[in-house]
């Protein structure tokens, strides 16, 4: 069949996995047409709920790159730390890299024969 | 004269010799440069399309050098080839494949983003070395001719990345650094070249591999050459340069700069399977490049997590990225004197690396594109100074998603179909490997989650009003991109069965590659 990969342990086609997603979509889209009975609206149910706070305006609402994953990075400082200090930007050390590791590649095809 | 037997030197000689008109010409029209380039590329994508259907249908090619025939490989009463000859096979073809496209895309790409710049006949001449440098890594027959073509690859990578040095200080920087990795790499490359030629008087890969014995001699070679094209793969801990350079270049350079760092991973694969195959211990080399993978894999993308310059967080994907080649290939590798493992998921897991290799030039092709088309109109890479874009730039926004959803592997796109090979067998090798690769796209997918809501989400923001969408021939390069990303996704079969199975077996078989050049000897 057109499209359909083996992997060595089971297979892959993507036009199964599209025909899937079209029918269990028209599924979900056709529950979600049916409504909910206590929805109304115009009433408080059309704002976003965010913890009784004022809502902003649009403009001032813009999530910007450096708060997003701040949780992340914050609660793996301990390996972030080390790593972001790692990358120095000087040329001197991304030479040394290159030397130490062709020593140890060097070594390691020496003795392992 | 049969022109077809000579397509394998047309292919690298159209853009040469076109490199070194382009700057006449740009003394008549500038304008025509960019015309010249495409058409230059566009004949010798052509050309790599015919190549390839040849070298599927009736085997690999071989292009001898000042020979009577092109395939005369071994004068009469000579045992050994003294001529330089390109040596194409399955996996040669493959790769040229990837070059042809990505640099016929990139010239496309660049008629309208290079247009406001200076000096544009030197950009297009430099783009036109950068893939004949490309080509001719991925087709030599030749140890010495290779270190040759690397350096002109490596040269013209280094004016490149600088291009708009005149005007900032990071793009010459980062240029400065690319030159100074990329001659100790050629260093370690020449030297490892010398040692091949001391001990076997030979140039030719396929006559080295014939007499090749693992001597000491040959084990230092091999540590040479391990590092410094895995570095210029962009391998970590060795990645370094990647953000400086990927960053700093103009977005079409970026992305031939991926396909570049490829054909160092090119070589690397052909090294180790073509040249060494068993003779030498592939057990500890393929842990060697699993690791390499592993290391590239987690520490690219955690890196990525933490960018604030788009281009530079998209460079850390693609050090990410490079590590999934690496460790489909290096299970391969571990697994190639176990022929039961072999067959029973390494073949498969060389199949997923292999086929990474083209699906990561698509779609990381096509985020750098979309990354420049987002510079070209807001003039900035920082993702805190966007927000809103895709009210202003709809097909750059789709682009951009496309690209996205291919590189963090969501069905149905390419990336799914390569990371699953790479998953199903890997995890048969070390289930502990296989599920430190899902982790990765997992995170791969939040990284871009993250772009796309910086970069194109939220309300319109009053700096942007005057943006909209960039050039059509921008457009149209990133379209047929996402179109090519889409088909490989929906019927992944057709490439694995015709251009991927073949290329890992061209690897694989290393009789058949000495063989080609040495008949039957």
């Amino acid at each position: 069949m057109l499209g359909l990969l083996e992997t060595g342990s089971g297979f892959w086609s993507a036009i199964i996995w599209i025909v899937l997603v079209l029918v269990i979509g028209s599924i979900v889209i056709y529950i979600r047409n049916k409504g909910e009975d206590s929805y109304k609206k115009n009433t408080e149910q059309d704002k976003p709920f965010i913890s009784g706070n004022p809502e902003e305006s649009k403009e001032s609402s813009h999530l910007s790159a450096n708060h997003i994953y701040w949780g992340f990075t914050e609660a793996l400082k301990g390996y972030y730390n080390p790593l972001v200090k790692m990358h120095t930007g000087n040329i001197n050390d991304y030479s040394s890299w290159i030397i130490m590791l062709t020593v140890i590649i060097l070594i390691v095809i020496g003795v392992s024969g | 004269m049969n022109l077809s037997n000579h397509i394998p030197i047309l292919i690298i000689a159209i853009p040469l010799l076109a490199a070194f008109l382009v700057p006449l010409i740009g003394r008549i029209n500038k304008k025509a440069t960019g015309i010249l380039t495409t058409l230059a590329l566009s004949v010798s994508l052509i050309f790599t399309i015919a190549l390839a259907v040849k070298i599927l249908t009736v085997g690999p090619q071989v292009y001898v050098f000042g020979a009577t025939s092109p395939s005369l490989t071994l004068p009469s009463g000579l045992k050994f080839p003294i001529r330089i000859m390109l040596q194409i096979d399955a996996m040669s073809i493959f790769m040229g494949l990837i070059t042809a496209v990505i640099s016929f895309f990139g010239a496309i790409y660049s008629l309208s983003f290079i247009k406001k710049y200076d000096g544009v006949d030197k950009y297009y001449s430099l783009l036109l070395l950068l893939t004949v440098g490309m080509f001719g890594m991925e087709f030599t027959g030749d140890i010495f001719n290779f270190f040759v073509f690397l350096e002109i690859a490596s040269i013209a990578s280094v004016a490149l990345i600088s291009f708009r040095g005149v005007d900032y200080g990071e793009p010459a920087e980062a240029g400065f650094k690319y030159m100074m990795v990329s001659s100790i790499s050629a260093l370690m490359v020449l030297f490892a070249v010398g040692i091949f030629y001391g001990q076997y008087d030979l140039l030719n890969f396929a006559a080295i591999a014939s007499m090749i014995k693992y001597s000491q001699l040959d084990k230092i070679a091999l540590g040479l050459l391990i590092p410094v094209l895995a570095m210029k793969a962009g391998a970590v801990p060795m990645h370094m340069w990647t953000p400086d350079a990927y960053s700093e270049a103009p977005a079409p350079i970026t992305m031939i700069l991926v396909a570049a760092s490829q054909a160092s991973l090119y070589a690397l694969f052909r090294i180790v399977f073509s040249l060494y195959n068993i003779s030498l211990n592939a057990l500890t080399v393929g842990w060697i490049i699993i690791i390499f993978g592993l290391l590239s894999m987690f520490i690219g993308v955690t890196m990525a997590i933490v960018q604030k310059d788009i281009k530079r967080l998209m460079a850390y994907h693609a050090v990410s990225q490079t590590g999934y080649m690496l460790l489909g290939v290096g299970v391969g590798l571990a697994v190639l004197a176990n022929p039961v493992a072999l067959q029973k998921y390494g073949i498969t897991a060389m199949e997923g690396g292999i086929f990474h290799i083209m699906n990561h030039a698509m779609y990381k092709g096509l985020l750098f594109l979309t990354a420049g088309a987002l510079f070209f109109r807001t003039g900035t890479r920082d993702l805190n100074k966007m927000g809103g874009l895709a009210h202003y730039m709809k097909y750059t926004t789709i682009f951009f998603i496309i690209g996205a959803a291919a590189i963090a592997g969501l069905p149905p796109f390419n990336g799914f179909a390569s990371k699953l090979l790479i998953y199903e067998s890997v995890y048969r090798f070390n289930p502990l490997l296989s599920i430190i690769a899902m982790v990765v796209s997992i995170l791969t997918l939040a990284s871009f989650v993250k772009v796309f809501h910086s970069a194109f989400l939220g309300p319109k923001l009053p700096q942007f009003k005057e943006v909209k969408e960039v050039p059509r021939s921008m457009v149209f390069a990133m379209a047929v991109l996402s179109c090519i990303i889409i088909f490989f996704g929906l019927f992944p079969d057709l490439i694995v069965k015709n251009l991927v199975h073949p290329a890992v077996m061209s690897l694989i078989e290393q009789l058949q590659y000495t063989g080609t050049v040495l008949g039957g000897m």
